[in-house]
């Protein structure tokens, strides 16, 4: 289900700046460009682990940061599920524990239906440190999605794989799309994964979108 | 024997009950000074460290100051019928006085090496600032923190400066340090060995574990 995003905001690091107007209507909107671009700077801001120095950050319904109305969310009530490039998983504690970070308990029937879709029944009880790099990717994922997120935010989550996972994790992020239906803010290089999730994207240069729209072929330069 | 038994089992306890008292204070000064940034944060950095450097006695004094009849906190507690000086509370009151900047050094250094991306992550997945600390920080940070609490009792243990100011030598008060000096001072030299030989054995274990801890 299509959603408004509205990512109009000026982020200053150091000599770089990130400025992008963009106000679109997608459920996965790809951020695609060359590395440097500012296409985790997004992520980041929009999780609220970065502040812009103005300008209006806006999922769905829910304002995240509004310098003009002086909205800035904490990370802790954006609702957002964030998994970063590096997975970031919790190493004190095991794969349960991590899915089950944001929830405490959580209900039986989320955690299955969770673990049911990613197939991590069989290492629930697993230490973190053991697990392949498919299994840590989806782990990561379930612990975004059990906090029920307004918005997945997904930076390069298949680049660390080789082909062969890489084919047997998209199948997931495409059940996430169609059966969960969470809109998505997906940070990609690979025209493959854009065209088999996104329905929209943005190219960013040099922390500018350069180009945007529902138009996938966007990421072949003109 | 039983003398030095008894000097023995009161010092480890007075300084395990220092090492307690200080611990929640020690930790929250290593948490802000790793994470925070405010005016006056080398100022407190420099309070802490103070008695580091000053001579023990010189803290001694201080805290008799603070603490004796005359003083704003003794005359408070005297009022409740809580005397302080030349007690087991002004042995406890010294230890935690010197174990403090050791134990916030250690944990200062144990909370800067957790990755704060764990922090933000876990702040993205709705956990506010206190179980961020509870959860993600404290957790990670726990071979850093008991590092110092070990640094810090062995601080304690041995400390003399301080304690004999505020506790003196009385029976009741008197520490393994003390203890050593007062026999060195009367020609007891086998019981002040005796006593160089169970406070350093103490000693070399915790920092032992203390080192080992901080190393991993």
């Amino acid at each position: 289900m299509a959603v408004p995003i509205i990512l109009d905001f000026t982020l200053q690091q150091g000599d770089f700046t990130l400025q992008l107007q963009e106000r679109i209507e997608a459920q996965v909107v790809v951020l695609f460009g060359p590395s440097g671009a500012g296409k985790t700077s997004v992520l980041e801001a929009v999780a609220g682990l970065r502040k812009p120095q103005c300008g209006v950050i806006k999922i769905g319904d829910t304002t995240l940061f509004d310098s003009n109305r002086e909205v800035d969310l904490q990370s802790s009530g954006r609702h957002v599920g964030y998994v970063p490039q590096d997975l970031v998983l919790f190493p004190h504690l095991n794969v349960k524990g991590n899915i089950l970070y944001g929830v405490g308990s959580g209900s039986g029937q989320e955690i299955d239906q969770v673990v049911g879709l990613l197939e991590l029944g069989d290492v629930l009880d697993r230490d973190i440190e053991g697990l392949s790099g498919g299994e840590r990717q989806r782990v990561a994922l379930a612990r975004a999605l059990m906090v029920s997120p307004a918005v997945l935010l997904l930076d390069e989550p298949l680049t660390a794989l080789d082909a062969d996972l890489r084919s047997r994790i998209l199948p997931y992020l495409e059940r996430i799309r169609d059966e969960l239906a969470t809109p998505m803010v997906y940070v990609s290089h690979d025209p493959s994964e854009i065209r088999a999730l996104a329905d929209a994207v943005i190219v960013l240069a040099a922390g500018r979108a350069v180009r945007s729209g529902p138009d996938l072929d966007l990421i072949t330069p003109a | 024997m039983n003398d030095i038994a008894q000097v023995a089992f009161f010092t480890v306890g007075m300084a395990t009950l220092a090492t307690l008292v200080v611990l929640p204070l020690g930790v929250a000064l290593a948490w802000v000074l790793a994470r925070k940034q405010f005016p006056g944060r080398a100022v407190l950095e420099t309070l802490i460290s103070l008695p580091l450097v000053l001579p023990p006695v010189a803290t001694g004094l201080l805290l008799i100051a603070i603490l004796g009849r005359r003083g704003p906190l003794g005359w408070f507690l005297a009022q409740m019928g809580v005397e302080v000086m030349f007690t087991w509370l002004a042995v406890v009151v010294a230890m935690s006085v010197m174990a403090l900047p050791l134990l916030v050094r250690s944990a200062r250094s144990g909370f800067e090496q957790v990755d704060r991306r764990y922090e933000q992550i876990a702040a993205t997945l709705g956990a506010g600032p206190v179980r961020v600390f509870l959860t993600i920080s404290l957790p990670l940070a726990r071979r850093g923190l008991l590092a110092g609490a070990l640094l810090g009792f062995s601080r304690a243990l041995g400390e003399f400066g301080a304690t004999i100011m505020v506790a003196g030598s009385l029976p009741s008060t008197r520490t393994i340090a003390v203890a050593i000096y007062t026999y060195t001072e009367t020609g007891q030299q086998a019981a002040a060995g005796l006593l160089l030989v169970v406070s350093a054995t103490i000693a070399f274990g915790a920092l032992m574990l203390s080192n080992r801890l901080a190393a991993t």
